[in-house]
């Protein structure tokens, strides 16, 4: 039985990507394997999940991600997630898979034009999602810090009463008592976006760095229900494959 | 030979230097400007002898897959001599 045995996950490596480290520090610290894929390789290896780090790959030259997401590695991590698998972008991460085409919408500079380094709040949309299932449900929001100067998420109409209707909108900015609110958005998205996922729910995207926070000593632990989710999520698909074998 | 592309952010789009240029005009007291938008120029150059048309056909691909992006902005490309 290889039930109990911890979850693997891939951590992409980019020319300046920044969270990498933060992201193995964060899987471990969680009692999950992590292992740095480099963007030249053309496969993750034996993973169970993957996870696109921020960072300014390729010093944001052209677009955020628009390099990045043309690298060796982004190919497995398509063929990765049309298998099913569990990707999820944080910050730069986030903006390569938009660019991947692998979410909807694109990431543009802050409304105010400036970098934003500081703890927001997030409503959690959806909790019925493998990135989103261990998140507390009483209303109180997540704290969880940022750092972007593009994090302005776009969608045209069309595509935003998509992500509405089959609920793809996973957390919102809001303020301390969990509303959505003009003065709690940090850099204009629209509709308050701070992260979304695909149709199949297996892809995930969010500005915030859950990776910041899984540690007291870092100002709050929040971040660990959004990794706690996936690291579940896996456990039971990793249960799921044993039973029918 | 040259390509010459022109990107512009989509007028459904929030360009918030564009706006910032456009009160830096006002107050500079340039009157009648009515909008701005900041975009990219990307001039590239291409071997001597190469058919238009297929540069053409070429960038056109490069910039929808690459050069911009289709969900925010807008691009123009010309091949000049």
């Amino acid at each position: 039985m290889t039930t109990h045995s911890a979850m693997r996950f891939a951590i992409l490596q980019f020319p300046a990507s920044n969270c990498d480290q933060d992201c193995v520090h964060a899987l471990r610290v969680l009692g999950s394997q992590a292992k740095l894929v480099w963007h030249k390789d053309t496969s993750l290896g034996d993973v169970d999940a993957v996870i696109v780090p921020g960072g300014f790959s390729y010093g944001d030259a052209l677009r955020c991600g628009a390099i990045a997401r043309f690298s060796p590695v982004m190919q497995a991590v398509s063929r990765f997630a049309d298998n099913g698998g569990l990707v999820l972008g944080i910050c730069n991460g986030f903006q390569i898979l938009c660019e991947a085409g692998l979410l909807p919408g694109a990431l543009i500079r802050n409304r105010d034009l400036r970098f934003h380094c500081e703890q927001v709040f997030l409503k959690t949309a959806n909790f019925e999602t493998p990135f989103t299932s261990e998140i507390r449900r009483d209303g109180v929001p997540l704290r969880i810090p940022i750092a972007h100067g593009e994090g302005c998420y776009f969608a045209d109409a069309p595509t935003l009463e998509r992500l509405q209707t089959q609920r793809q909108i996973l957390w919102q900015y809001c303020d301390a008592s969990g509303a959505v609110t003009e003065a709690a958005n940090p850099n204009g998205s629209v509709l308050n976006i701070a992260g979304i996922a695909n149709e199949r729910f297996n892809v995930a995207g969010l500005m915030p760095h859950p990776d910041r926070a899984v540690e007291g000593i870092l100002g709050t632990e929040d971040g660990r229900s959004i990794l706690n989710s996936m690291i579940l999520a896996l456990e039971s698909r990793r249960a799921s494959a044993v039973a029918v074998a | 030979m040259k390509a010459k592309l022109v990107i512009t952010p989509k007028k459904a789009v929030l360009d918030p230097q564009g706006k910032t240029v456009a009160n830096a005009l006002e107050h500079m007291g340039y009157a009648g400007v009515t909008g701005v938008r900041v975009g990219k120029y990307i001039e590239i150059d291409l071997a001597p002898g190469t058919s238009a048309a297929d540069a053409h056909n070429a960038l056109n691909e490069a910039a929808l897959r690459f050069l911009s992006n289709p969900v925010i902005e807008d691009y123009r490309l010309e091949i000049v001599e």
